[in-house]
């Protein structure tokens, strides 16, 4: 039995000793690199460009504008002209050579201050069900508060770019990507070629996280200044401070809220005013009220707004962090107003979710690990020192059913066996739990199998996005490995006298089943294939599962911090997470999953925030140094335990990417709540933000509520 | 800080080691580089390796584009994330700031030297069992991290590991499996100096 194990990760060699070749890592005999001229201001239109002296400079190969005169750009950072030199630096050197005039035209940067975004504001038009108005009015116990999370970067480690080689009617491209089997597609529609003339190669990709579908303007012009170049292979990939402005952001969410309900805990209406910006073209509207969404009484009235920067794209569990921390933080507020635990609230209106016994298992279990009947004390409760400990809690859910997906197994005279799939792996475990799919198959160990993926010769892969990915790819795989060992029970099941279906592959050897005495080796069985290999072909259709895949999780976390109320500072003490994926396929690396998740939105809680400038129009903080991250010694402890269940086990596999990353924020912004007795309401929950809350508006001069 | 350099102002200003083919200064002793391309000689996994540079370029970019020793990653470009972590003289460096031309007549070690000669340093197995390691773009940093702080650490506590490699990032996540890779590290390596007899200062 290899499924469910703890395997490791079967490319954890060549990544843990640098011998793992990512695009950015690619290089090609007498490459050259890229650079691009970007705009510094937010909005404005170009007057002029001027490349001349820029071309006479040494080593250049080529320059192209994408904005010429006349052009309008909607945002700092955005891409003006583009540059092949023989060498980065003098590739730098002629971008700082091109000289532009800009019209310099009136920018809107903060959507926090909506009562000054006009026209860029526009509001979605309210949803109505029942009668919250009432229900609030006549209602024993509400609330109503302002809560606010900001806009967020990927920070992807390997930026977004690519190593693109145009050479005659063929193009040899290697993105850093989330789709390999699709993203050779999207770039020859930008260049108008047949997507048949472009081969994709990715091994390894160092991080997306929703950011990296497209083949991008940066794909197109590698490979244009290729192709200029005669053939010369290009290396195009941002800096870092383009890395963090122009290749996606998480949108924003602000919220007036208003809870009601009764002083048991049950909530009967739920009023929200909400708005969010996904850059110029606005976007980004959270599903709330989040999980509970069959509260009887709700208003809703969304408004996205347009500012001037760089624009969103899909961020692990796109809207749901944000739905999830307006939903939490409203509904821990409940719980504070009416004195209740608010895990005994969240447990009272399970009936508004569409997994009330499995969230109630999980609350449970989350609980007994976070030492919850212990730890939790009433709001602000907590002692008289300066440093006050608290919990908090939140719920996540998410689709993640498997995608379209083809994978071919061959089996070899010889016995080797091996796996093709056009998928990718972004550190998730895909190469992995394939392999370990088709060796439980098979009955053989993983290492007996050989696994490629990343090349867009294999059969088809989805691109990954929306936890979607392994749901898909293992089914496609069972299937390719179970239509090649039927084959393979054909050809020696004259020699094991018994039908083929009489069959089974177990420890190594074809046997007939329940009877180890009549078997062969696996190598002695392959022997008996003839000389061409055997091949087995399976696909996935989304639309027919077949019981392989399904759709549908929950999750809960637990957060334990410790606020220093003369400092700000949140001190993370422990995250506590229950996950439910269905069927666990390596708990190992599923388990990685999980702590990276929270982790990443550890960061978004206590850290991460773009920093936006009204003055310059300017993303103030596009590094790394002031874009922060959290290190090793920022995220206390973490405990995880996955949902094994045979309830779930029945469900088949299910993505877990993205339903690990969504509660976190929220449960560590209700335990500094509960911590210091009031709510701190804008992530990220800094110092400033912190103290703000405890001691008054005076402490932040930049806050401006609509 | 390849951006460094541009343009006449910076000609001169370079000092480098007297091994290295200096232009001739007309100003006397101190020689003068760039800002064309100097012939250098870095000292890399204890192997001479020649190439020519310009004196701007960072010792990260010179091992990558030139040697094609890509296991150090560029990510911050600035010293901030740990990603591009190299060995000098024993020292943990960002090679990312750190000049290739400075970095001349020194011990240079990058991660490719733990798996060098066929044999596997027990930090690399060491991060695997503790899948330590997600899309694994920061890892050759934090394992290159590990080993300078293990070389002086050898004896670690679990709180030490969190300080020592607090110089990097990751993004996916990995802190849970690294703390416990490095613990793992340095268990191996004390049995296996204790089996070889050699002592840790």
């Amino acid at each position: 039995m290899v499924l469910g194990k703890r395997i490791n990760r079967l490319d954890g060699i060549p990544k843990s000793s640098g011998k793992a070749k990512y695009p950015s890592d690619v290089n090609r005999p007498g490459m050259l690199f890229g650079s691009i001229l970007t705009c510094p201001h937010a909005h404005a239109k170009v007057k002029s460009i001027d490349t001349t002296e820029a071309a006479k400079l040494p080593g250049v190969a080529g320059i192209r504008v994408t904005s010429p005169a006349g052009a309008e750009i909607q945002w700092a950072g955005a891409e003006v002209a583009w540059i092949a030199a023989d060498t980065e630096q003098h590739a730098i050197d002629a971008m700082r050579a091109i000289r532009v005039e800009y019209e310099v035209l009136p920018h809107f940067v903060k959507e926090e201050r909506r009562a000054e975004a006009g026209p860029r504001a526009r509001p979605a038009g309210e949803q109505l069900t029942g009668d919250p108005d009432d229900d609030y009015s006549k209602a024993e116990a509400k609330i109503a508060g302002y809560y606010a999370i900001p806009v967020l970067t990927h920070c992807c480690l390997e930026p977004h770019g690519a190593v693109v080689e145009w050479k005659g009617d063929k193009i040899e491209y290697w993105p850093s990507s989330q789709g390999v089997s699709v993203v050779g597609g999207d770039l020859a529609q930008q260049l108008g070629i047949p997507a048949s003339q472009i081969h994709v190669s990715m091994d390894y990709m160092g991080g997306g996280f929703g950011s990296k579908f497209p083949s991008d303007l940066w794909g197109r012009e590698a490979a244009q200044l290729s192709k200029g170049s005669g053939g010369r292979a290009v290396k195009m990939f941002l800096d870092r401070a383009s890395e963090l402005t122009i290749a996606g952001v998480r949108p924003s969410a602000y919220a007036n809220i208003k809870v009601a309900g009764k002083k048991d805990g049950t909530i009967t209406s739920w009023q929200s005013e909400s708005w969010a910006t996904g850059g110029f073209t606005g976007g980004g509207m959270p599903p709330i009220p989040y999980i509970f969404t069959n509260i009887p009484n709700k208003k809703l009235n969304h408004t996205a707004v347009s500012v001037n920067a760089g624009g969103a794209r899909a961020w692990r569990a796109p809207n749901h962090q944000q739905a999830c921390f307006l939903t939490f933080s409203a509904i821990e507020d409940f719980a504070a107003e009416i004195g209740m635990d608010p895990a005994e609230v969240l447990i009272k209106n399970l009936g508004y979710t569409a997994r009330a016994p499995l969230y109630e298992r999980q609350i449970r279990k989350a609980q007994e690990m976070a030492n919850w009947k212990q730890l939790w004390h009433k709001r602000g409760d907590s002692g008289r020192g300066p440093v006050k400990r608290g919990l908090g809690i939140a719920l996540s859910t998410w689709g993640g059913g498997g995608n379209l997906a083809e994978c071919r197994i061959k089996i070899h005279p010889d016995g080797s066996v091996e796996l093709e799939q056009g998928t990718q792996d972004l550190g998730v475990g895909t190469r992995t739990v394939v392999t370990m799919v088709a060796a439980e198959t098979f009955g053989l160990k993983v290492t007996d199998i050989t696994t490629k993926i990343g090349d867009n010769a294999y059969p088809f892969g989805s691109p990954s996005g929306g936890s979607t990915t392994v749901g898909g790819v293992t089914s496609s795989t069972r299937k390719a490995a179970v239509n090649a060992l039927d084959e393979l029970f054909q050809k020696v099941a004259p020699a094991l006298d018994a039908p083929a279906d009489q069959l089974e592959a177990v420890g190594g050897k074809i046997q007939v089943k329940g009877n180890p005495a009549k078997s062969i080796t696996w190598k002695q069985a392959c022997a008996k294939i003839g000389t061409s290999p055997i091949v087995g072909n399976g696909r996935h259709d989304p639309k027919n599962p077949m019981g392989l895949a399904s759709q549908g999780v929950g999750g809960v976390q637990i957060a334990d911090v410790s606020v220093d109320i003369e400092t700000g500072v949140v001190k993370m003490n422990k995250m506590v997470a229950v996950q439910d994926c269905g069927l666990v396929v390596n708990e190992k690396t599923a388990e990685s999953q999980v702590f990276g998740g929270i982790i990443m939105n550890i960061c978004g809680a206590l850290m991460e925030e773009r920093v936006m400038d009204q003055m310059t129009g300017r993303f103030l903080n596009a590094d790394m140094e002031f874009y922060k991250l959290a290190g090793i010694k920022d995220i206390g402890e973490i405990e995880v335990h996955m949902d094994v269940h045979p309830d779930n086990d029945k469900r088949g596999v299910i993505g877990l990417g993205e339903p690990c990353a969504i509660s976190t924020i929220a449960a560590i912004g209700n335990a500094v709540a509960n911590a210091i007795g009031v709510r701190v309401p804008r992530v990220p929950l800094s110092p400033d933000h912190v103290l703000t809350a405890l001691y008054g508006e005076k402490m932040d001069q930049n806050r401006s509520r609509a | 800080m390849q951006g460094v350099g541009v343009g006449s102002a910076a000609t001169g200003l370079l000092v480098g080691p007297e091994s290295a083919e200096a232009q001739s200064n007309s100003q006397g002793n101190v020689a003068a580089f760039g800002p064309a391309a100097v012939p250098i000689t870095l000292q890399v996994n204890g192997r001479p390796l020649k190439t020519s540079i310009e004196p701007r370029e960072t010792l990260l970019d010179t091992l990558r584009n030139k040697f094609d020793l890509t296991g150090a990653k560029r990510v911050c470009d600035r010293g901030t994330c740990g990603a591009c972590t190299v060995l000098i003289d024993g020292k943990v460096q960002y090679s990312c700031t750190v000049f290739a031309i400075d970095a001349q007549n020194k011990q240079i070690a990058t991660i490719e030297s733990l798996t060098a000669n066929g044999k596997m340093h027990p930090i690399v197995p060491a991060f695997v069992n503790n899948d330590a390691q997600q899309c694994g773009y920061c890892t050759p940093g934090f394992v290159m991290a590990a080993k300078g702080f293990l070389d002086r650490n050898p004896n670690p506590t679990y709180d030490q590991v969190k300080d020592g490699l607090g110089g990097n990032l990751c993004r996916c996540g990995t802190y849970v499996g690294v703390r416990k890779a490095v613990l793992e590290a340095a268990k191996a390596l004390r049995a296996a100096n204790t089996l070889s007899g050699v002592t840790n200062a």
